[in-house]
């Protein structure tokens, strides 16, 4: 903020339009979302903003400027989460400029006054887009650790018997995931049948498959044997049309089926109590 | 050259590897495990590969070749102790040792082969 009196008269000038420049600048916004917020909850916030804009530019207190940040922050976050666009967000600061551009235009001795507001206001709005764009980056990653986390459990169905139910899309980096936790898995619980579940996912394709058909061969190698089960009749329809064989793996529509076959092959047999 | 020893036990030949595999010490165990299936007329062999971390195609494909010579001999070759990131490994350069066995532990490889009799 340069010193003096540029900044001290546009603090008055603002003071003196307050009800004025805010209306305006709250139909501004109101006009830029199409009508998701109410006008009377944007002219609160704004008014709030206005109000420290004034006490930075007056230069009366030293926590007004730590205080607008903070505000202009809260504002950016809450518009991310709420789902507002970028440029939906950063004009709601930036329309200021408008509201008191309308207004100066016919005093022609507050230019100076109105390009020093000006160019502070463009540093709000960059301030505004960059917390905008951090709170976006910090909901996407929170969003693929829970993704991870929710794609890799790894259950015991029995003694000696572990399954995997996969649900959504497989790609390289999930399979890696899958097998390395099934095989780490298999060594520690000694279990020697392994089911892959594939009821939740929902397009098999080559790429699926052959990821697919890695992790069996991978748990053959310790000396499990594995299963696939819950391959559903339009996920088997594009299997065969593929021509995508799964050799001599064993198949099973439902986990229940993969279950009964893994207990046949240990030996177990379930009777009526 | 580090030598692999090989065990008899019962009518089984025990290998277990406890050193980092060379090109030369696995064609010097493929060439003894043959010698010794001759001279014992075993029916099973364990290879155990639990300090074996790290493999490469070569060896991949001499652990398939052992299991070959020995089904020659009416002998079955089963191979335990595979870790993880070697099964990956293998999975990877498409190596899905055909014609050998596997098991999680020396002991289930034991059931395995006394379960063939």
């Amino acid at each position: 903020m340069d010193v003096g009196g540029t900044s001290g008269r546009m603090a008055d000038y603002l003071r003196d339009h307050q009800d004025k420049v805010v209306g305006r600048w709250s139909e501004l916004v109101v006009a830029g979302v199409r009508g998701r917020t109410s006008l009377d909850e944007v002219r609160r916030e704004l008014g709030d903003l206005y109000g420290l804009i004034i006490r930075v530019l007056s230069g009366a207190d030293d926590h007004a400027e730590g205080e607008l940040r903070a505000s202009l922050d809260e504002l950016s976050r809450s518009r991310a989460r709420d789902g507002f666009s970028p440029s939906e967000t950063a004009l709601a600061v930036l329309s200021v400029k408008e509201a008191v551009y309308e207004l100066v235009a016919d005093a022609a001795e507050m230019v100076p006054e109105f390009l020093a507001f000006s160019r502070m206001v463009d540093d709000l709005g960059v301030r505004t887009f960059e917390s905008y764009s951090a709170t976006r980056e910090r909901i996407i990653s929170d969003q693929v650790t829970t993704m991870m986390e929710l794609s890799t459990p790894v259950v015991r169905l029995w003694d000696g018997i572990i399954a995997v139910p996969l649900v959504g899309t497989l790609d390289s980096a999930r399979t890696q995931l899958v097998m390395e936790k099934l095989l780490d898995t298999l060594v520690a619980t000694g279990a020697d049948h392994a089911v892959i579940d594939i009821t939740g996912v929902s397009t098999v394709d080559t790429e699926v498959a052959q990821h697919l058909l890695k992790t069996v061969s991978a748990a053959r190698l310790l000396g499990a044997n594995c299963t696939i089960s819950g391959i559903r009749p339009q996920v088997a329809q594009t299997i065969v049309s593929l021509g995508i064989d799964f050799g001599d793996i064993a198949t099973k529509a439902t986990l229940a089926d993969a279950l009964a076959l893994a207990l046949r092959q240990a030996g177990l047999k379930v009777v009526p109590a | 050259m580090e030598q692999v020893p090989i065990l008899k036990i019962g009518q089984t030949l025990f290998v277990s590897i406890q050193i980092d595999l060379q090109d030369e010490s696995v064609m010097r165990l493929q060439e003894d495990l043959a010698d010794e299936l001759a001279a014992t007329g075993a029916n099973g062999v364990i290879i155990d590969i639990t300090a074996v971390e790290i493999v490469d195609s070569f060896i991949g494909r001499m652990l398939t070749m052992i299991g070959s010579i020995s089904r020659l001999f009416d002998a079955e070759t089963v191979i335990v102790g595979m870790r993880p990131a070697v099964a990956i490994t293998l999975t990877e350069l498409g190596l899905s040792l055909s014609g050998v066995r596997t098991a999680l532990n020396a002991e289930k490889g034991l059931e395995i082969l006394n379960g063939k009799t």
